[in-house]
């Protein structure tokens, strides 16, 4: 029969304004609603059954369900950054405005040229792309493959950024019950009334769940609960909030949807909640089953319950002349409201042998036709389904008899919504009487104490009836996994399981076949419940005929797992705020913002900004990098070094401490002095270094790297606090206390003394490796003489507050030097033509201090040291480790940073054996030419030899072993 | 336009010296030095102008008016002598924000793991706030929160969009 509007009901529809139309949009055509409408309950108001196509035979899908489980009725939903693909008709509100556009079909939903794929459907079985696109190999790369991605994926990816805004927000909470139902909230009071904190989530924005439609009487029950529950100061409601996954610890996340319903408010669209559980209690509901049988994809074949929620909840027919199909009573339910609401029941088909609960007498008093013992044979319609053929449960499918409608309304049974309890480990049982996985109340997820932390109530501890009429009787549940039971081949092929997927009885048994025994690899090779609803509806049918397929019960069988979300979580709502600007935190020295007017091109290290270079009008970063180590190398330059750590350890054992954090002696440090140091983790490989000062007796600052500093306090303070407790020595991170400025340069001296100050800056005052205090330019400041340029070079570190005025007061007073600022780049350079080893070029986590040539910086006297048992292992005296060397490029190419020096012969992969690699390469402004350094094996004794790097473009570039240091070998420069 | 869910302010002129020494034998010292009550784990006390909170088992933090910090650690570090103890300076270390409005508590949820229901009137809590280390206590008409000094820019972004009008936790 052809379907006949008026699709609205003149009368009914507990949430719907019918005094409100809303306009929207559908692929081009302009349609109206009402308010209080979802999608669906929209599109169907205006005869729209068809809403879709399915992913892979690209067949009509018209809505299945009413609610999160739907698998069929998604949309594009909006334009520009606010587009969003699959989004659930069933769950959506329908807003002024809305622009909705169907998925997988082109050129249009009507006429999709993909659909050809469900005549071509015998080729395509389960797991047909592995079997199919084997041969010949690089087809899959390049030609299946590709085109496969294009054919599948539902929906579009956004291309513009997300416009709105999101949060998140932390709850602590006693007791949380999850589902706002009749279940829920009598769990919430009678938590409420044992006291603690509750807080109630309700995915839907109406409260009760399904009582009020499927409960004579039940609205008032929800109100009275709701009533109650507001007037306890102890018990929190929130609804639009989706529970989206339970973890361990009672650690729960939910959606809260706050702006979903009007971007334009100005607050977060949705708010993602972090909360810790005392104790969750499900009360998640259930979710009927379809029933397979021929056909049952074609639009217009329904659950019987969300039949029943479009009549009740939104006033519309999914069709005017309705055929029930059931294994239960409960069904039973869809064709009373039916015929309350003035639609024709055509009949009732009950698999079951005999019906004589009090639902379907209530039925047959309706005069309703209720045939026991049987099932459809096959609904007939493409499009939409136009008529069933009705056939006898236990034959196999002939058809005795056809009856015309426009919607089945089918229930196969209910499956209790487990995926929070199962998210963190609860175990299921299964309920034979009831032919439903249901919690296991004796193995629930577990707290820390080893106890139960979660139960569940109501439908989702399989009590189905909670939310039923309880003065009704219902009559027992009859499995029934395949209509009718003994179907053919040709009709089992016709059997939908997962309409979004495609994943037929016929696919699942295939894979039984083919060796698919454990359910987890069933569900990946048929793509059974792989689709954007998870095998809400699917999953139970699926496991079941897997189970029928193997010949064992279906506990045997199992579930796959449920893992979260429960329903799809945007990415937006993920990172919330962490977007934009405050992405990351983005740490800025004092003299952040100078760097930034002055033009810094800017590197990341590690969450710090440190300028790379400053690139003045007309040059590129190499150019700025070249000007800077000149100027430094020339005059005189200044570095922003405030990110290096600084660590205070003080005590009347810090001197042993220190002994042992590095590899050489700081105990014998005099006050006043520096020294070099390096440390090592307990495996010998060299983790950190920087130079150490004495301040007094008890005290030393300890440098480390910029990304070191919070490292390696807490490796200072795990050896303290976990294995030398007794050893009396505090420390303090006082990284971020200083500005530290590193004034390097043959004028470093002239500059300094230019400048106000106390501190003596002779060198016999204060000579190379030394520190002294005083005041800088009216500042308090701790000047150390160290470099790292191979220049006369001082760092002065000051109170961070006045960081950048000390910077300031050194530029102006520089001017006629010629003073510049210089950057990462260049101090890297500068270091390399000295030979100076970095951490995290030189090191990589493999190398010990010995491999660098820096055994001048390790103790030999010292009893230990962290690291130093390791180092004396055989693998690391061995003399064929790599060894550091300095690199002479042979044709005056800068040799790229990390190439490999061949060796003679090849790996047991056919690979060239490699003899060494470059761990810094740069062209230095000051020689004037490439320099590199390697590590090579046997490098020391290797000077003069040649090492090959070839490139990947074939050409090989050579190179001479040479001294690392490749400026100022004997220091003269630095000690000036 | 609805009003921000709270005032966020940075909080300048304030001193910090940390303190690091075996509470029991040096806590008389330090109380008498700093001029406060030596606080209970977890809490922190104040006479209004000083505070004294407790960091670590063998932490405090001393925040006082900027001018009076070179003196504070000047009393604290002679309190000490003969103790085996650390007296720093860390004023410039910190950035200081103040989130004061009635809805001060929904601003501090947004961004810390921290139960602020089960804190008591007189904690300091060492937490986060969304990605860097911050510590919070409440003062009159909401909470003060100290980080570092280098985030301080994205601390003030990051409350002031958890303030944003209109995004009250309340149910609605």
């Amino acid at each position: 029969m052809t379907r006949t509007p008026p699709f609205r009901l003149p009368k009914g529809g507990r949430l719907i304004d019918r005094a409100f139309q809303v306009p929207f949009r559908f692929d081009g055509r302009h349609l109206r609603g009402l308010a209080g409408d979802t999608l669906a309950s929209a599109m169907l108001a205006n005869g729209q059954m068809m809403m879709g196509r399915s992913f892979k035979y690209h067949r009509p899908r018209g809505p299945v369900a009413s609610g999160a489980e739907e698998p069929n009725a998604l949309f594009g939903l909006g334009q520009g950054g606010r587009f969003e693909p699959n989004q659930r008709a069933t769950t959506t509100r329908l807003l002024p405005g809305m622009v909705l556009r169907s998925q997988n079909c082109w050129p249009s939903l009507d006429a999709d040229i993909g659909e050809i794929n469900t005549w071509l459907a015998p080729m395509l079985p389960a797991g047909f792309y592995y079997k199919t696109f084997i041969h010949p190999r690089p087809f899959w790369k390049h030609l299946f493959e590709p085109v496969i991605r294009r054919s599948a994926g539902l929906g579009r990816a956004p291309v513009d950024a997300d416009p709105d805004r999101y949060e998140q927000a932390y709850a602590h909470v006693d007791t949380v019950v999850v589902g706002g139902g009749i279940a829920g909230l009598a769990a919430a009071r009678e938590a409420a009334e044992a006291g603690g904190s509750v807080l109630v989530l309700e995915q839907d924005r109406v409260w009760g769940g399904r009582t009020p439609v499927d409960h004579r009487g039940g609205q008032g029950v929800i109100d009275d609960l709701l009533a109650d529950l507001r007037g306890r100061p102890n018990v929190t409601l929130r609804r639009d909030t989706m529970a989206t996954g339970l973890y361990d610890h009672g650690y729960l996340l939910a959606r809260e949807a706050l702006a979903d319903h009007d971007p334009n408010l100005g607050i977060p669209r949705q708010r993602l909640w972090r909360i810790r559980a005392g104790r969750v209690i499900t009360a998640t509901g259930a979710l009927e089953r379809p029933l397979s049988f021929a056909c049952n994809d074609v639009p217009g074949v329904m659950l019987a319950s969300a039949v029943r929620d479009f009549i009740v909840d939104h006033g519309v027919a999914p069709g005017r002349r309705i055929v029930l199909v059931t294994n239960n009573d409960d069904a039973y339910r869809t064709a009373l409201i039916a015929a309350d609401a003035g639609l024709e029941v055509a009949a009732i088909l009950d698999a079951r042998a005999e019906a004589e609960g009090d639902l379907p007498q209530a039925a047959r008093a309706r005069n309703i036709r209720v045939l026991t013992g049987t099932g459809i044979a096959k609904v007939k319609g493409s499009r939409h389904v136009e008529g069933v053929a009705i056939c006898d449960q236990s034959g196999e499918g002939k058809p005795n008899g056809g009856i015309d409608c426009d919607v089945v309304a089918m229930s196969g049974g209910w499956s209790p919504v487990v995926h929070l309890y199962s998210h963190c480990g609860g175990k299921l049982i299964w309920d034979e009487a009831q032919a439903m996985f249901r919690p296991d109340p004796d193995r629930p997820p577990l707290g820390a104490d080893g106890r139960g932390n979660v139960s569940a109530v109501g439908a989702a501890n399989g009590d189905l009836r909670c939310a039923a009429d309880l003065e009704r009787a219902e009559g027992a549940t009859q499995p029934v996994w395949c209509m009718p039971a003994q179907a053919p081949y040709k009709l089992r092929a016709k059997m939908w399981l997962d309409y979004q997927n495609d994943v037929k009885v016929s696919d699942v048994e295939l894979a039984a076949r083919e060796g698919y025994a454990s359910v987890e690899h069933a569900k990946r090779y048929t793509t059974l419940g792989m689709a954007t609803d998870q095998g809400k509806v699917s999953n139970i049918n699926g496991l079941a005929v897997l189970s029928t397929a193997l010949d064992q019960p279906i506990p045997q069988t199992g579930t796959t797992t449920f893992r979260p979300p429960y329903t799809p979580l945007t990415l937006a709502t993920i990172a919330a705020d962490a977007r934009g600007e405050a992405f990351q935190p983005l740490r800025k020295t004092p003299m952040h913002d100078w760097h930034r007017g002055h033009g810094a091109s800017f590197e990341p290290v590690g969450q710090w900004r440190r300028p790379y270079c400053y690139p003045r009008a007309g040059e590129d970063r190499h150019a700025a990098v070249t000007r800077e180590i000149l100027a430094v190398r020339g005059g005189v330059g200044t570095l922003d070094a405030s990110t290096l750590g600084k660590i205070l350890v003080k005590g009347p054992d810090a001197g042993r401490f220190l002994d042992m954090m590095y590899t050489g002696v700081m105990s014998s440090l005099p006050v006043g002095k520096c020294r070099y140091g390096l440390m090592c983790n307990e495996n010998g490989f060299l983790m950190d270094d920087g130079v150490v000062a004495r301040l007094s007796d008890d005290t030393w600052l300890c440098h480390t790297t910029t990304g070191g500093a919070d490292r390696i306090h807490g490796h200072m303070e795990d050896w303290l606090q976990c294995e030398w407790w007794n050893w009396q020595v505090y420390t303090a991170n006082l990284t971020e206390q200083y500005a530290q400025i590193a004034v390097a340069g043959p004028k470093a001296r002239e500059l300094l003394e230019r400048l106000p100050g106390s501190i003596d800056l002779s060198p016999q005052a204060l000579p190379f490796m030394q520190w002294a205090e005083g005041d800088i330019a009216g500042i308090r400041a701790r000047l150390y003489r160290i470099s790292f340029s191979g220049e006369l070079s001082y760092e002065i570190a000051v109170p961070a507050g006045c960081g950048l005025q000390l910077w300031e007061r050194l530029h102006e007073a520089g001017r006629d030097l010629g003073i510049t600022a210089y950057g990462t780049e260049a101090m890297h350079v500068m270091r390399a033509e000295k030979g100076f080893i970095m951490i995290g070029d030189e090191t990589d986590g493999t190398i010990i201090p010995q491999d660098l040539g820096l055994h001048w910086a390790i103790s030999k006297k010292k009893p230990d040291y962290i690291g130093k048992r390791a180092q004396s292992r055989s693998h690391m005296t061995d003399g064929s480790r790599w060894q550091l060397v300095g690199l002479e490029s042979l044709d005056g190419r800068v040799i790229p940073d990390g190439a490999l020096a061949v060796d003679a012969g090849r790996n047991d992969n056919g690979q060239r054996k490699t003899q060494g690699r470059v761990t810094s390469s740069y062209f230095s402004p000051t020689m004037n030419k490439p320099i590199a350094m390697a590590l090579v094996r046997h490098g020391t004794g290797r000077l003069g030899q040649e090492l090959e790097f070839p490139m990947p473009s074939g050409e090989v570039l050579k190179a001479r072993i040479v001294d690392p240091v490749f400026y100022d070998k004997e220091g003269s420069r630095l000690n000036g | 336009m609805a009003e921000a869910l709270a005032q966020v302010a940075r909080v300048e002129g304030l001193g910090m010296v940390t303190i690091r020494a075996d509470l029991a034998r040096a806590g008389d010292a330090i109380a008498e030095a700093a001029g406060l009550a030596l606080p209970e784990a977890t809490r922190i006390v104040t006479d209004g102008s000083r505070s004294l909170g407790w960091m670590s088992p063998d932490e405090l933090l001393l925040i006082l008016p900027a001018p009076e910090t070179a003196e504070a650690v000047a009393a604290l570090t002679g309190a000490l002598a003969g103790e085996h103890a650390l007296v720093a300076d860390v004023s410039d270390a910190r950035a200081v924000f103040d989130v004061l409005g009635c809805d001060a508590d929904d601003v501090i949820a947004k961004l810390s793991p921290a139960d602020l229901a089960a804190l008591p009137e007189d904690g300091l809590r060492r937490s986060r706030a969304a990605q860097t280390a911050a510590a919070f206590w409440r003062i009159a008409g909401g909470w003060r929160l100290i980080g570092f000094r280098s985030t301080a820019d994205y601390l003030d972004l990051v409350l002031h969009n958890a303030a944003l009008p209109g995004s009250q936790l309340a149910p609605r």
